[in-house]
């Protein structure tokens, strides 16, 4: 059987693989790519084509289970089993919309594009530390 | 849990130089750990210890809890030396049949099978087959056998990218596949870092570095910052690498807690970075202080 999606690794975004991975998913949750059911490419699969550990491929597996979004069914694999909101749904678009407006706001005050990802990037590293401590 | 390779004080010597010494480490099993360091460091004598084709001049190896000549572990070990010794008029099923004579227990489906979807034709005599494709042949007597622990020297250098690659996505199949544990050596950062999830960095001789790859690159940081501050930095962190300019410094630590003065930005190390600072620092052998291994995360399959 043909996977119903296939894992692309960016070397060069500094992201640690098995988050890469793991997000890989989370998008073809939100556009619709992979929907409830669905079965995720085997460890086997995915090592194959990416020769990369097998366990990162399990800890990002982990992961979407520890998040609910996926189950590992014992001798059989790992399936979908709630989807996610997508740009469309409400929920998404009321924060894009106050984003637009920030970044609107900010490059109005004279901030450059370099400027602000700076100030996203700062404010997301404190809020999740804050999370995480 | 069983350790893959376990070695106490291990040495082995050539006349006056020591091509390997002092080497205690343990490697845990069902991992795929990465052999790093500059030529001549010691990593090929390592393995050749490890296979028992060596015999220390002091101290002691254990593969899979047992001496490495032990008629057990030589049945539940397999080796693709560096030069990747075949015969050249053999044909490759001649090649894979031999194998299949020397070891009892060998999978003749899973040699094959991996060469014939790759397109090695199988007819053909190992001579005359391309560089990666002799690669892909040495492979596949080696996880024929059906190892517990695969041990390769420098499998893929003088290898094309896409030879290279395909060497590496047959290695990962096999490893998911079974649950074997790797010992590789390499130069090619990135096959080590997408494969290992372990690390062993060699300098000199001796063993600098032995760690699960993900507690290193947790540990490790580049701050950046002024440098009439560095102190607060270097006081209290380990500093692996360092450079300054008259204003700035640029360190690379081994943290011993969260970076919190606001006047530096912390960012994650690669494991290039990593590698690279270690290698240019053969002084820096803090392996000993780095916190006890955590236990594997199992394969679960």
């Amino acid at each position: 059987m043909v996977p119903v999606i296939e894992f692309q690794l960016d070397p060069s975004s500094g992201v640690a693989t098995y988050l890469q991975l793991a997000q890989q998913v989370r998008q073809a949750l939100r556009l619709g790519l992979l929907q409830v059911g669905d079965q995720l490419p085997t460890a086997r699969e995915v090592v194959a084509k990416l020769a990369i550990n097998p366990n990162t491929v399990l800890k990002a597996y982990r992961e979407l289970e520890r998040e609910r979004l996926v189950g590992a069914r014992p001798g059989q694999g790992t399936f979908v089993l709630r989807s996610l909101p997508g740009p469309g749904s409400v929920a998404v678009a009321g924060f894009s919309r106050e984003l637009n407006a920030w970044i609107t706001k900010a490059r109005a005050a004279g901030f450059s594009p370099d400027d602000i990802e700076a100030l996203y990037r700062t404010a997301m590293r404190a809020c999740f530390s804050e999370g995480a401590a | 849990m069983t350790t893959a390779i376990e070695t106490t004080g291990l040495g082995r010597r050539y006349g006056r130089h020591w091509a390997l010494r002092e080497c205690s480490l343990s490697l845990p099993s069902g991992r795929v750990t990465g052999l790093v360091g500059p030529n001549g460091a010691g990593k090929t004598t390592l393995l050749h210890l490890a296979v028992g084709l060596l015999a220390p001049s002091t101290g002691e190896v254990r593969v899979l809890g047992a001496p490495p000549r032990a008629p057990e572990t030589r049945s539940k070990v397999a080796f693709v030396a560096q030069d990747k010794p075949l015969y050249p008029r053999f044909t490759v099923t001649d090649t894979l049949r031999m194998g299949g004579w020397l070891n009892p227990g060998f999978d003749q489906e899973v040699a094959s099978g991996h060469l014939a979807r790759l397109g090695v034709p199988l007819h053909e005599r190992v001579g005359r087959l391309s560089g990666g494709q002799q690669a892909q042949v040495a492979l596949a007597l080696a996880v024929g056998k059906r190892p517990q622990l695969l041990l390769l020297d420098e499998p893929v250098a003088n290898l094309d990218p896409l030879a290279r690659r395909e060497f590496m996505q047959v290695l990962m199949e096999e490893v998911a596949e079974t649950g074997m544990s790797v010992v590789f050596s390499s130069h090619l950062i990135e096959d080590l870092s997408r494969a290992c999830d372990y690390l062993v960095l060699m300098s000199q001789s001796r063993i600098q570095l032995s760690a699960c790859t993900e507690d290193l690159l947790a540990v490790h940081q580049i701050v950046t910052g002024p440098s009439s501050h560095a102190e607060t930095i270097t006081s209290t962190h380990t500093v692996v690498r360092a450079s300054y300019t008259a204003r700035q410094a640029n360190l690379l630590i081994r943290a011993r807690a969260p970076v919190t003065d606001p006047a530096f930005t912390a960012r994650p190390v690669t494991l290039e970075e990593l590698v690279l600072a270690y290698m240019s620092q053969p002084d820096a052998a803090i392996a000993p202080a780095l916190r006890a291994v955590r236990s594997a995360t199992e394969v679960s399959r």
